[in-house]
């Protein structure tokens, strides 16, 4: 933002401050039904989820639930279901990582190789995502059935048995994540990677740096805040996403999520449900707290 | 050959991500033999022609372009104009009210769609589940993506012509209306796309907030057990092809204008 000092201030009803932005009540105003709407639907809403995760268990929808700090709902829940939870975990782990390693190749591309190319590349990444997720998720089906073509290639290179599969198991589960959110992680990656200048890298090389120490000691630490944030944006959604175990895998594929939903839609056992929803935001946050500790970016939050 | 195979390599991962969308306009076209819907079988333009055939299917459109729409409209008035606050606006708890709506982005849905299922019922409105809280579920969700949408653009955007236009005696409505919402508009209509297509395709929130309602999304859930009728693929199909235009119409209207500058 260019700075407005030495400009002599034109009469305006807010007054401007040294950095260009105004003081004054009307910021609020603009604000409020925003920060209102967050409030309500967004804040309150995990009071109140905290809430019915510490209620009697023994209620029920129609006679009500009574508040009695029952801490036990979170061990139960957790005995009954740490199977899920444990595999969403590992699951959104695989799929991320498996993520940033294409990601970083396509924004790579994208960001050093594609020339005049580049933005359009970038449209091609974002456009197959404006079709619907399920809709897609299902043609995955497709491509991976049984007698399909990707299986038969598989069975032929002998990398799968005549009676191996791709549907219904981890790999297919894992291919729908890394699918589904790949862009989560490419667009962060561009957006860091292509600022990096070029520059930097030449210097190196003309320093006798092997290309790959180039890489090591310049791109890949300036690079650093795109791959922080695309993991959080892949891992985030990839542990909390059910519809892929669902779609794809079999119920040995069963993702936290789908637990929660059946729990609260289904069961009706909105206490137990409550503190699955619960015990899985603090574990991401947990998991996000130390994770951007340990790769130093704190600033990114 | 060395020299690019980066971009070979990076060029494949665009093909994989190119894949499902290739079967799904594929299977648009499909003449299914059999109940096993997962094999191209026989070409026909039948799911073309017959869009609403698969009973219940255009409802669950409808519904999700009614509620997209309607939500869409809210979330960016309200996304905008906190953007504007947020930009241009010193004011205390500046730093807390970014987190605020940083927050719902990086909360996981399942998270989100229960905690504000379980408001609802501790209120009483768990008998009301439908349009409404879908409504008020969606506004929440995409409301955060609006303002950082609109947040991007307005930092980015040199104010000096702004300082021009009230050199010139614009009044502070003036330059508003002729100056900066005009440059600020290609933002506004980018978080309103952003924000339609998001509220459009959510399952797994609404599928916890929706009571008997049945947006598209819950329709192919649910026939996603049974056997998908081809007309899902028609509509991936519309989807993928209108956004498309989008797109391109955006970039042939921005790069007119820049040659009309130079």
């Amino acid at each position: 933002m260019t700075s407005t000092a030495g400009v002599a201030p034109v009469a305006v009803t807010d007054v401007r401050t040294e950095d260009g932005r105004r003081r004054g009540k009307t910021g609020y105003l603009l604000l409020l039904p925003a920060l209102l709407t967050l409030l309500v639907f967004f804040v309150l809403p995990f009071y109140s989820l905290i809430a019915t995760s510490l209620y009697d268990p023994e209620g029920s929808d129609v006679a009500g639930y009574e508040m009695t700090f029952h801490f036990q709902n979170y061990w139960s829940a957790l005995s009954d279901f740490s199977g899920p939870l444990v595999r969403s975990l590992v699951y959104g782990a695989v799929a991320t990582v498996i993520c940033l390693v294409l990601g970083y190749v396509l924004a790579y591309a994208m960001a050093f190789k594609a020339g005049r190319w580049k933005y359009l590349l970038l449209v091609l990444v974002i456009a197959p995502f404006f079709t619907s997720f399920l809709v897609r998720t299902l043609s995955w089906k497709l491509i991976l059935a049984d007698d399909g073509f990707v299986v038969n290639t598989l069975q032929f290179l002998q990398v799968l048995g005549d009676d191996g599969r791709l549907l219904a198991t981890p790999v297919a589960v894992i291919a729908g994540l890394v699918y589904n959110f790949l862009p989560f992680m490419i667009l962060p990656l561009f957006a860091s990677l292509d600022r990096i200048d070029p520059r930097l890298v030449e210097a190196s090389s003309d320093l006798y740096a092997h290309p790959f120490v180039g890489f090591f000691k310049v791109t890949w630490p300036l690079s650093l805040p795109g791959v922080v944030s695309g993991t959080l944006l892949t891992f985030i959604p990839a542990v909390g996403d059910y519809i892929n175990a669902q779609l794809l895998g079999s119920t040995g594929q069963r993702m936290i999520g789908s637990v929660i939903q059946s729990q609260f839609v289904e069961a009706n056992n909105y206490p137990a449900a409550a503190s699955l929803s619960t015990m899985l935001m603090l574990l991401i946050l947990a998991m996000v707290l130390v994770y951007v500790r340990r790769a130093g970016t704190e600033e990114l939050l | 050959m060395r020299e690019h195979l980066v971009l070979i390599l990076g060029l494949l991962v665009l093909v994989y991500m190119f894949v499902p969308i290739f079967v799904v306009v594929l299977m648009s076209f499909n003449d299914p033999a059999s109940r096993n819907v997962y094999r191209f079988d026989g070409f026909t333009l039948d799911n073309w022609t017959d869009f609403c055939g698969p009973q219940g299917m255009c409802s669950a459109l409808w519904l999700s372009i009614r509620i997209a729409l309607l939500a869409t409209g809210v979330a960016t008035v309200l996304g905008t104009l906190a953007a504007f606050a947020l930009v241009r606006y010193h004011f205390a708890g500046r730093s807390a009210s970014n987190l605020l709506i940083f927050l719902p982005m990086a909360a996981p849905e399942i998270v989100l769609g229960s905690s504000l299922l379980a408001l609802f019922v501790a209120t009483g409105f768990a008998g009301q589940l439908g349009f409404w809280t879908i409504f008020i579920a969606h506004v929440m969700f995409c409301l955060s993506f609006v303002v950082v949408t609109v947040r991007a653009r307005l930092a980015g955007m040199d104010d000096t012509l702004e300082q021009a236009a009230m050199d010139l005696y614009a009044t502070p409505a003036q330059t508003f209306w002729r100056v900066t919402f005009p440059l600020v508009l290609p933002g506004i209509v980018g978080a309103a796309l952003l924000s339609f297509s998001l509220s459009f395709d959510d399952f797994i929130i609404t599928n916890l907030n929706a009571g008997t309602e049945t947006t598209f999304p819950m329709y192919v859930w649910g026939v996603a057990q049974r056997g998908v009728p081809m007309q899902v693929n028609v509509v991936g199909t519309v989807m993928f092809l209108l956004s498309v235009a989008v797109v391109v119409t955006g970039e042939l209207n921005s790069r007119r204008r820049r040659s009309a500058l130079t």
